[in-house]
């Protein structure tokens, strides 16, 4: 058999193993960027000594320990505190202004993933005095990061970078005044996290979470297909109050969505769109 | 073919032989994996690609994740073909070459469409050479040119064997005319090639192409 043709065989094997792990445990990856997808369940394979995706979809319909495992391999959970700093300074610049114009502030950060970039922002906030008229939503449909998250540890090796990373993105104060030091590790301040509520969601098959001023969404869309990318901009607008504020990764685009048009660019470079406040018009408002 | 055991620097000549092109080698795709020293040898690459060179071109060049877009704006200046940043979803065109962008992966989609993803450092890179190679090489199978340049690490070593495995054909710049020879040595341990020439040997190559 040659390379080309198991190459093939390998692509139905993972149509199957993902609607496997779907109809068994309802984690839908089946519009996920196939690629990244393929790399990272043929990595599973080699390293889990598997002859082949076929054995692997046996173990994960039978092991339900094995799914923590593909979940771990199929979601993205590389981040850092303040990652992309001139996005911070964006954020300080263009968005703050608007949001202290509220009385009461409610953000969504959607795939937190272990919660680096929540705590970013909170400590931004902070700095901002609009932390305390502020709810905070994180959620991601994994629960390990999510414990991860919500417990606000992190090794003490990275905390170099990240101030570094938090001087860039206009820090005011000393980045030291946010954590609290160990051996090896650092714990996130209390009283950022008083505003906080960590919970389960998962953007390819729930609903919308809440109705939001700032929706933060950074590099999740771009795991998706186009089909995909557009259901879950269309859940961002359904739950953003109009003028509300939307946050994507810098490699992302909403300009080739079809909900492009009820959007205008705050800041093209770093992705910040704003939702228009005249309503989407129903036609378009298919599930 | 020149093997690479043979270190024979005096000879200019021997070295530029340039193979046959085989006859079934039509790629619809170029990748090129570069590091230490890879701006100056990309440029020279981009430089001497002939007027309507129309194959894509991918390439990973290690870049420190905060460094701006001045390679892509470089090398569509000194360029007959349309350089640009790769982009997420992006249809993968003729007469234009993609650079990954700093601190993501560049991953090739089995529909010809490019792919972006924040993981883990591979090979301690990201972008990385073996991410690309190893996508493209399933996405274009023996449709595939790849090329290792110079570099620091051995990034690539893996994603070139992938590519040869898959059919594709591997060219690795001669490690004694590399700014950094570790990575192209490293390709050739791992992968072996197809051609091993100096710059100069893989443009005449390039713009034999059909």
């Amino acid at each position: 058999m040659t390379h080309e043709e198991i190459n093939e065989i390998q692509n139905i094997e993972i149509k199957l193993f993902l609607e496997a792990l779907f109809q068994r445990y309802g984690y839908d990856f089946r519009n996920y960027s196939q690629a990244h997808i393929k790399r990272r369940l043929l990595h599973r394979m080699n390293l889990g000594n598997f002859s082949g995706i076929s054995q692997m979809q046996h173990k994960i319909l039978y092991d339900s320990g094995f799914v923590q495992q593909i979940l771990l391999d199929l979601s993205i959970n590389v981040t850092e505190m303040f990652r992309d700093p001139s996005f911070y300074a964006s954020v300080r610049k263009e968005v703050v202004p608007i949001l202290k114009t509220y009385p009461f502030i409610k953000t969504w950060h959607a795939g937190c993933s272990t919660g680096e970039e929540v705590y970013s922002m909170a400590i931004l906030f902070k700095e901002e005095n609009i932390l305390n008229r502020t709810q905070i939503y994180a959620t991601d449909f994994n629960h390990k990061v999510l414990k991860t998250a919500k417990e606000g540890i992190y090794p003490i090796d990275l905390i170099k970078d990240y101030t570094t990373n938090y001087q860039k993105a206009g820090g005011k104060e000393s980045f030291s005044d946010y954590y609290d030091a160990n051996y090896n590790s650092v714990i996130i301040d209390g009283s950022l996290k008083k505003n906080i509520v960590f919970a389960d969601h998962n953007l390819v098959t729930d609903s919308v979470f809440a109705e939001v001023n700032l929706i933060v969404c950074r590099n999740v869309l771009i795991y998706f297909n186009r089909e995909l990318q557009d259901k879950v901009i269309k859940l961002f607008l359904d739950s953003l109050t109009p003028g509300g504020i939307l946050c994507l990764g810098s490699k992302e685009n909403l300009q080739y969505s079809a909900h492009f048009e009820y959007f205008s660019v705050i800041d093209t470079h770093e992705k910040i769109y704003r939702k228009e406040y005249r309503r989407p018009s129903t036609s378009n408002d298919n599930p | 073919m020149r093997k690479y055991t043979e270190k024979n620097t005096d000879d200019q000549a021997h070295r530029m032989i340039i193979p046959e092109i085989p006859i079934h080698l039509k790629p619809k795709a170029i990748v090129i994996g570069t590091s230490a020293g890879g701006v100056e040898a990309l440029t020279k690459l981009f430089k001497a690609l002939r007027p309507g060179f129309s194959i894509p071109i991918l390439v990973v060049q290690h870049i420190s994740p905060s460094s701006d877009s001045y390679l892509v704006q470089h090398l569509n200046r000194i360029s007959s073909v349309t350089v640009k940043e790769a982009l997420d979803k992006t249809v993968i065109e003729p007469f234009h070459a993609y650079l990954a962008p700093p601190n993501y992966h560049l991953l090739i989609e089995e529909d010809f469409t490019i792919a972006l993803t924040v993981d883990e450092k591979v090979s301690y890179a990201r972008p990385s050479i073996d991410v690309l190679f190893e996508t493209a090489a399933r996405a274009f199978n023996r449709n595939l040119l790849g090329i290792i340049l110079t570099g620091a690490n051995s990034d690539g070593a893996y994603g070139a064997s992938m590519l040869r495995k898959m059919g594709g054909y591997l060219i690795v710049q001669d490690p004694s005319t590399a700014h950094i020879a570790t990575m192209p040595e490293t390709a050739i341990q791992q992968a072996g090639a197809d051609f091993i020439t100096n710059l100069e040997g893989i443009s005449k190559f390039l713009n034999r192409l059909p």
